[in-house]
């Protein structure tokens, strides 16, 4: 098993023709992902790849039977385009895009909430999400996935930064450890997909056995996960909070990550996770490094 | 991006919301002919980003010429906790009967926009909500329903603003919401929102901070972006669009990615040592990248060792390796450089890295983060590597 994505998920690319369309939208299907199909107004009909083209989400989806879509478009068209997959019927919306004003966010999480309440959205600003060996929508390197085995102790990771979810999946597969799913939420302000989405989903998932979390500075969003974890979330837990040095009042890159007012800070959410159950972790290999205690103590 | 208190004035008149007349001044002639031409008693208000300003001595009234003559010699190049005043601002003074408060900022936890309102404005909001939790209207508003006028008002009655006083308040809230939505605000803020005997209702402060991802669409934004109070270092490294914040230590970082870079930071400061900044190179770490970001850590002369920490994911260990080994040919470092590097084709990374020539004590490759950056911060410190 494996969340949100699996080996039967049908992926359309929104922006296959684009630079960044093309490149992650070829290297997902190379990976063993069922890429369907493209959306680019105006270009209906062409091919990328032997790919097929299509002119609106509605159009792929009713050719191809798409039941996801990874937005890969500049930030001035991600709303749109998000809005129109959701239209179209798509359940899973993942969204790369970076520098999508919050202003948008806020209203297409509210459109989506009030008009389109069985869709996902994943992002944006995020890496995707990869369920090894079956499913990569984003821009994750998939060779750095551990891919879950079969009847063993396997893990779930949830993280809102990029590269930290990369070296995440790192540290775990130098450990020998599977990974059911793994899905990168974004470092925005206003994801659609939060840590308790996920928590939630993997541990009702059979085949997680724990779940390793990556979180930042900024926000409110591990807090609230460590709420639903003390009173929703059984299974082992480790995690790694990104941030302990930065200054207040400076946006560390991602447009959420920011210790503003004295709020979001590292200490005061790995406190929290800690009080929760979570085995928090210094640094991300001592996460990765609990993370293998848990596993052997399961096993 | 945070705006001065003259431009967050000049962004909410833009949007219709009452504020004193007034206009930036760099020098003390320009103080004086806008107080002329605006009519006395004037307010001189230094410009800096930093609360206190008035204990400092930054903001005086004047009455007459001689008077902003006085100030504004007093205030220009004054030093408010260490931000240098380079420009004031004159107003016309106003009378207050009342002072409030109201803001509009996005509630990330309940992902909609949040209306923070009270009678009792002037002061730091954050210590009125801790005395007496109750002076403050907090109300969520949906981003795609908004404000309306009869909502404010109801806000401004249940934040006990007198009567006289509902109406003018409720406009300025409908205005202020406006700006905060259209004008793409992190945060636009009132502190204090007055009531002038007169009875109208005006802005008397203004504090804004703008939605840097949305400047695609403000491009009358370049003007405050003009502004913005950089170092030298930050200033290089914006000319070469780099993610790049100053900080003060000694060991100069460069990683990949936001969460990765913020990471390297915090493992330093585990081991014992400082980072000397934030730099997030992205994705890509090519020649060009990698050059670019080596002259700006070199720039800074307080930088004792150079940490490079690389994830490679998509982008492969071997392309960063040559990317690295090029830039080196480029820039001529002050500081060796302690590399960490994993993740895809790394070891192949680590091959072109031995194979490159480089002298041992200038380039130093170790296998994880926490070895690499002892090693970093050993150096910085002056020990062996």
């Amino acid at each position: 098993m494996a969340i949100f994505v699996n080996e039967h998920t049908k992926v359309i690319v929104q922006g296959l023709t684009g630079g960044q369309g093309k490149f992650h939208g070829l290297r997902n299907r190379a990976y063993g992902t069922k890429v369907v199909g493209g959306v680019t107004p105006g270009k209906g009909g062409q091919d990328v790849e032997g790919i097929p083209v299509f002119n609106s989400v509605a159009d792929a989806v009713a050719a191809t039977g798409a039941d996801a879509s990874f937005v890969a478009v500049p930030p001035k068209a991600a709303p749109a385009a998000i809005l129109e997959a959701a239209a179209a019927g798509v359940r899973f919306i993942v969204c790369i895009t970076e520098g999508v004003p919050a202003q948008d966010e806020a209203r297409v999480y509210a459109t989506l909430k009030r008009d389109y309440p069985n869709t996902r959205l994943l992002g944006p600003n995020c890496p995707g999400i990869i369920s090894p060996g079956k499913c990569n929508i984003g821009i994750t390197a998939g060779e750095i996935a551990q891919p879950p085995t079969k009847g063993g102790k396997n893990v779930g990771i949830v993280s809102r930064s990029g590269t930290l979810t990369y070296q995440a999946l790192f540290e775990l597969k130098q450990q020998g450890i599977g990974v059911t799913t793994c899905v990168g939420i974004g470092g925005d302000p206003v994801p659609g997909t939060s840590f308790v989405d996920c928590l939630a989903e993997f541990q009702n998932d059979p085949e997680t056995s724990a779940i390793l979390m990556i979180g930042e500075i900024g926000g409110s969003a591990e807090e609230e996960a460590a709420e639903f974890i003390k009173a929703n979330v059984t299974k082992p837990m480790s995690a790694y909070i990104a941030g302990v040095t930065a200054p207040a009042g400076k946006k560390m890159g991602h447009a959420g990550a920011i210790v503003s007012g004295g709020k979001g800070t590292a200490q005061g959410k790995m406190d929290a996770l800690r009080a929760a159950g979570v085995k928090v972790g210094a640094n991300p290999t001592e996460a990765g490094e609990l993370m293998a205690q848990i596993i052997k103590s399961l096993s | 991006m945070d705006l001065f208190e003259y431009q967050g004035k000049q962004y909410f008149a833009s949007f219709g919301i009452p504020v004193s007349a007034g206009d930036v001044a760099h020098t003390v002639d320009e103080s004086i002919a806008i107080a002329e031409r605006i009519g006395y008693p004037v307010v001189v208000k230094a410009q800096v980003q930093v609360g206190g300003r008035g204990k400092a001595g930054g903001i005086k009234l004047a009455n007459n010429k001689d008077e902003v003559r006085t100030h504004a010699n007093n205030i220009i190049g004054m030093d408010i906790k260490d931000h240098k005043v380079k420009r004031v601002w004159i107003e016309r003074a106003s009378d207050i009967a009342e002072e409030y408060y109201a803001s509009f900022t996005l509630d990330r936890a309940a992902k909609q926009h949040l209306l923070m309102l009270s009678a009792q404005g002037g002061v730091d909001i954050e210590e009125v909500a801790a005395k007496d939790p109750t002076a403050i209207v907090k109300l969520h508003i949906n981003p795609i329903v908004g404000l309306s006028e009869s909502v404010a008002k109801k806000a401004a009655v249940d934040a006990r603003i007198p009567t006289k006083a509902q109406d003018g308040v409720a406009s300025i809230l409908v205005k202020l919401y406006g700006c905060f939505v259209k004008g793409d605000c992190d945060l636009a803020e009132i502190n204090p929102l007055i009531l002038k005997p007169t009875g109208e209702v005006h802005a008397l402060d203004a504090k804004v901070s703008l939605d840097g991802n949305a400047a695609f669409r403000h491009p009358e934004w370049e003007a405050f972006a003009a502004t913005q109070e950089l170092d030298d270092r930050e200033k290089l490294a914006r000319d070469k669009g780099l993610q790049y914040i100053g900080l003060d230590g000694s060991v100069g970082i460069i990683a990949n990615g936001a969460g990765l870079a913020m990471s390297t930071l915090d493992v330093v400061n585990q081991v014992g040592g400082k980072a000397a900044n934030f730099l997030d190179i992205g994705g890509g770490a090519n020649a060009e990248l990698m050059t670019a970001a080596l002259e700006v850590i070199n720039f800074d002369t307080k930088v004792r060792s150079i940490f490079i920490n690389i994830f490679g994911g998509i982008t492969r260990g071997d392309e960063v390796a040559k990317g690295i080994v090029e830039a080196m040919r480029r820039v001529s470092l002050r500081a060796p450089i302690v590399i960490r590097l994993d993740g895809t084709n790394a070891d192949e990374g680590r091959r072109i890295l031995a194979e490159a020539g480089i002298a041992a004590d200038k380039l130093i490759t170790k296998s994880t983060m926490l070895e690499a950056a002892r090693s970093a911060v050993a150096i910085a410190n002056g020990k062996a590597v």
